[in-house]
């Protein structure tokens, strides 16, 4: 029988394993975009999760939502990206260090 | 029913709207020719919604079964924001527009920013909450990247992008636990589920996760990083803005949800608070000695500043949210004063950022340095200047609330701080003879500004324009 909590496992998992993506990452932006897309989508699991654990519909509202300004997110990452690539030539991780921070 | 609640947030559907229309009436018309004049109306629509939300609106009450919340606490947030947004634009629309960086996008998305940023002041739900800040976030990301042609200005605006995001996914991630934890998103049933005292464990992941979340959005360390080099990187009017009215709306956010969702288990986030805190104090005062380019020592002095805002609400009393209001409120006017001083600063018409740029600055432009004197002491907190009044408010709630060991730091680390401000001080009145200075800006509209900011620095010292009462009346609704 899956329960509540082999979600929550589930959830938690990507979510780490998606802030892991962010800071472990030396490649390429896009894949940032892409774990930062893990994370939102691991905080969704755990929504419909608990809301069909609470018999409550609100977190499946949240869901939507959340999908909703990910996609916004998204498209904005990348508008960023592409104006970035313009000026650098390069998306990699480590060529992002124009400023020393 | 509906029209009720529409009333209650008719401010923020005017503003949503205006920033909409303004977009596409520009966009089938004059494109970036109409962007002085809607630059100057958009200032002009938010200095008319700060009349009407600080003198129309009156007593507490909520819109969409509890979504959204119009006390005095947002009203005090909103006028603050309001005032300072469009403080900002005026003052850099000179400075863009000599740069051909002026465009119609950029009111609309500021417009956007602020619309977020009442929502987020107001929130009554994680919902609402959340929807609030990533409107906020998601028109700072474009507006850091404003200016498309430039390395740094679009490497800024990445940077903000993939750490604001991390940042709205631990908020989110918090969320999504306080939901399952308390079964509502609603602050009101949270407060409930929450109870008094000790918090559960699940509740408390949730509430740790929000505020890691959150304190990224007021740069806080060890959530820091961002700051220094968007700061840098943005173009200077948007540094302004970054450092003003978004600071007011993430600190009274963390306010909004510590109190009105986790109001009963004050031990519980105190700690949380206290710490990051203490951190954003020290690091802030101590990183900021070795910069040279002024935006960056904002970025760091911003970053001390949200560290004593911080300690306010570390206190966890209605105090401590009223010295955190009035914290927020001189920092945002000092910071409007300091980039109009920044925004003149420039060599044969470039923008300079350098500080050793102002050597003898006094002797070309004694007025100016003058100015810029006070406004340095009064970030410093040198009394009498009014800088330290907002200092002395949060030392005392964090005093009265038994955090003294919290409030002798805050002093140590003010008196760190005050070296790096003094040394531009240093610079503009001792510096070296033979340098080459900066060209004479004699932009009115700066000008103006600077020498407001500074009067009111001196001038407030008598009763700071009475705005102890009213965040008092602001603070008490929030907290009671």
């Amino acid at each position: 029988m899956i329960g509540l909590e082999h979600y929550l496992t589930v959830a938690a998992t990507l979510f780490v394993i998606g802030i892991f993506g962010l800071f472990l990452n030396r490649k390429n932006v896009i894949i940032l975009l892409m774990s930062i897309e893990l994370m939102l989508l691991a905080v969704n699991i755990n929504l419909v999760a608990f809301s069909s654990y609470l018999g409550d519909l609100v977190g499946q509202v949240f869901t939507l939502f959340v999908l909703t300004v990910a996609a916004a997110e998204a498209a904005i990452g990348l508008a960023i990206l592409v104006s970035f690539f313009r000026n650098r030539g390069t998306i990699a991780v480590e060529d992002v260090n124009v400023m020393k921070g | 029913m509906i029209s009720a609640d529409l009333n209650i947030i008719l401010p923020e559907v005017i503003l949503a709207i205006y920033a909409m229309v303004a977009l596409v009436g520009a966009v089938y018309t004059g494109k970036d020719a109409l962007a002085g004049p809607l630059t100057w109306l958009t200032a002009g629509v938010f200095v008319l919604l700060a009349a009407w939300i600080g003198l129309g609106g009156e007593g507490n009450q909520t819109a969409f079964g509890g979504m959204f919340n119009d006390d005095g606490f947002a009203r005090f947030a909103k006028v603050t924001i309001l005032l300072s947004a469009a403080a900002v634009l005026v003052m850099g629309k000179d400075y863009m527009a000599r740069r051909d960086m002026l465009r119609f996008e950029y009111a609309s998305l500021v417009s956007l920013a602020v619309v977020g940023m009442m929502m987020m002041v107001s929130a009554g739900n994680l919902m609402s909450l959340y929807m609030g800040l990533e409107l906020q976030s998601l028109a700072l990301y474009v507006v850091a990247s404003l200016r498309r042609d430039s390395v740094k200005s679009t490497e800024a605006g990445m940077k903000y992008f993939v750490l604001g995001a991390l940042s709205s996914g631990l908020l989110l991630y918090g969320s999504s636990l306080v939901y399952g934890f308390a079964g509502t998103t609603d602050f009101a049933g949270i407060i409930i589920a929450a109870g008094e005292g000790h918090t559960t464990l699940g509740l408390l992941f949730g509430l740790t996760f929000i505020a890691c979340g959150l304190a990224f959005k007021v740069s806080a360390v060890p959530f820091h990083m961002w700051t220094p080099d968007v700061y840098e990187g943005a173009p200077t009017p948007i540094t302004a803005f970054f450092a003003t009215a978004p600071k007011v709306a993430a600190m009274a956010l963390f306010a909004r949800v510590v109190h009105d969702a986790f109001g009963g288990v004050v031990k519980d986030w105190q700690q949380i608070i206290a710490l990051l805190s203490l951190l954003s104090m020290f690091l802030g005062a101590v990183a900021a000695i070795g910069q040279r380019d002024i935006k960056r020592l904002m970025a760091y002095s911003s970053i001390a500043h949200m560290g004593y805002a911080l300690m306010g609400l570390a206190a966890g009393t209605a105090f401590g949210v009223q010295a955190m209001l009035i914290y927020m409120a001189i920092y945002v006017t000092m910071n409007i004063g300091t980039f109009a001083f920044i925004l003149s600063m420039e060599k044969d018409g470039h923008p300079v950022t350098d500080i050793a740029a102002l050597n003898m600055y006094s002797k070309r432009a004694p007025g100016k340095a003058l100015a810029m004197l006070i406004l340095l002491f009064s970030l410093a907190g040198v009394p009498p200047l009014v800088g330290f009044f907002g200092k002395f408010y949060v030392l005392r709630a964090a005093y009265d609330a038994g955090l003294a060991w919290l409030a002798i730091a805050g002093v140590i680390a003010s008196v760190i701080g005050a070296f790096y401000y003094l040394r531009i001080v240093f610079f503009m009145y001792f510096g070296d003879e033979d340098a080459e200075g900066l060209d004479q800006g004699r932009n009115p509209v700066l000008m103006g500004f600077l020498m407001a900011s500074a009067a009111v620095m001196l001038i407030g010292v008598v009763n700071l324009f009475g705005i102890e009462t009213l965040a008092e009346a602001a603070a008490l609704t929030l907290v009671n």
